[in-house]
């Protein structure tokens, strides 16, 4: 019997992994490695299978081929302990809207777990600056309100791995001020995050290392300029040509190069 | 099994909460089921008199119709918002999130119940209540019986665009002998001479269905819900 606690780690690292709905193929042979006290950017167009690759790691999807591995377990014999060390914030925000946003949080922390819930959605509410709404249904809160009660859900119980799907959707200039310090000082407390985001200037500047995922297949974009411009210059280059600074298959920086057609 | 239960109680709880605020289960399963037996009254009473043998039929058409009904609507809610993946992501025994969305619907279709019960005795003239006892046994028997296999189809179909239609699909035929040992154990009780060593042996067959359904469905949610 192990808790929570034991199933920590400090590496994520996933290895050849592919994911099929049907015959159609959403990931192709994605390596990547992810580590404490770092923050991945998961860029790519629409449709590249970004949601699908958040999805296998926060262990809602099970590989097709391949492995994900959070240090020494796997998504089957971490189970539930494993679970409370992750958090995700998918673009659906995952919330009640007939629930008050203090109801929502106490629930979330009963699920988790957590000792003096209430006590801890307060918290949480404080944070999102949302204390004077506590009591008020969901249903009445903007995208933005939602969205920063959303992110202080997916962080109630101190993930280790943090998954953040569009975390920018709705938030007006100051929370997303607040949701890049937020990112920071998740990267000071040790925490590995995944960021995939089409808000390219918002996390310019932020992220430790950004890899692009093209029709399922992941590449660094091992480019030189801006965060945008390197987007736009892996987007564009067809599969195959892309520059690589070692041998194919080998891991750069954790993402393993994209095979010569 | 002290956590289990705890998760299930936080999921009743929150199901409720959001009942208690929207009634849209609850006053759609109630208006469907008084609406049956209306109809059910028009076709089957003649000048103030009740086709024998109708209203037990009658009695577990409109709870099967009207908990299908619910049933479809059961994880709806979590589907909005995607609010089941944060529930499937929480680190909880997940048959605990069944039993809860299971005990949630039970305390809705038992207030389904409590109407269509008392409006079948009124417009068909059935000795109902002549066995109070044993008709809430079989009552609660048939229903978890049923309400069982129904939740765990709706979590299954919860994905596919086309779950409305498939839902009675799948559930009427694995269900069927539920329903046959609910009005059967019932027809006995409310005929002119209650039979109940007749209704005793429905509501133990109905046992054995609750004890196969209740186990596979706790056995196989795990599997059901992961991708």
């Amino acid at each position: 019997m192990t808790t929570s606690d034991e199933v920590d780690f400090e590496r994520v690292t996933v290895s050849d992994l592919s994911r099929f709905y049907g015959r159609r193929r959403a990931l192709s042979h994605v390596t990547l490695e992810c580590r404490a006290g770092e923050i991945i950017g998961l860029l790519g167009p629409n449709g590249a299978g970004k949601s699908t690759l958040l999805s296998v790691l926060a262990t809602l999807a099970e590989p097709s081929t391949g492995e994900v591995r959070y240090g020494r377990w796997t998504a089957r014999d971490g189970g539930a302990n494993l679970r409370a060390r992750i958090g995700f914030l998918s673009h659906d925000l995952q919330l009640y809207p007939e629930l008050s946003a203090c109801e929502n949080l106490e629930f979330f922390a009963g699920l988790y777990g957590l000792d003096r819930p209430e006590a801890r959605a307060h918290a949480a509410l404080m944070t999102a600056g949302l204390e004077d709404r506590a009591d008020d249904v969901v249903e009445g809160f903007s995208r933005g309100m939602r969205q920063r009660l959303a992110l202080e859900r997916t962080l109630l119980h101190t993930p280790r791995l943090v998954l953040f799907d569009e975390p920018f959707t709705g938030l007006d200039e100051a929370s997303c001020g607040a949701l890049v310090d937020r990112l920071r000082a998740l990267r000071a407390d040790g925490h590995i995050v995944v960021i995939a985001t089409h808000d390219l200037d918002m996390v310019d500047g932020v992220l430790d290392r950004e890899v692009l995922l093209r029709s399922g297949r992941l590449r660094s974009l091992d480019y030189e300029g801006t965060l945008r411009d390197r987007y736009r210059l892996g987007v564009a280059t067809p599969p195959g040509a892309v520059k690589r600074s070692r041998e194919a298959h080998d891991p750069v920086d954790g993402v393993e190069a994209e095979p010569l057609v | 099994m002290r956590r289990f239960l705890q998760v299930a109680w936080l999921v009743v709880r929150k199901d409720l909460r959001v009942e208690s605020r929207s009634k849209e289960m609850l006053f759609t399963t109630l208006f469907f089921a008084i609406s049956s037996v209306l109809v059910f009254s028009f076709g089957f009473v003649r000048a103030g008199q009740a086709v024998e043998g109708a209203a037990a039929g009658i009695l577990w058409i409109a709870i099967a119709f009207s908990g299908t009904l619910a049933l479809s609507r059961a994880f709806e809610r979590e589907r909005y918002h995607d609010a089941l993946q944060g529930l499937l992501l929480a680190p909880v025994d997940r048959p605990a999130i069944y039993l809860g969305k299971l005990i949630g619907l039970l305390l809705l279709l038992a207030v389904v119940e409590a109407v269509v019960v008392a409006l079948v005795t009124f417009l068909f003239g059935a000795p109902l209540f002549r066995h109070g006892w044993w008709l809430v046994l079989l009552l609660s028997l048939g229903t978890v019986g049923f309400a069982s296999v129904g939740t765990l189809f709706s979590a299954m179909l919860v994905r596919t665009r086309s779950r409305a239609v498939l839902l009675p699909v799948l559930l009427y035929p694995v269900t069927i002998p539920v329903l046959i040992a609910g009005v059967s154990g019932t027809a006995a009780l409310v005929q002119p001479e209650p039979d109940l060593a007749m209704t005793r042996l429905w509501a133990s067959l109905l046992v054995f269905f609750d004890t196969v359904f209740l186990t596979l469905a706790l056995w196989t949610f795990e599997p059901v819900m992961t991708e």
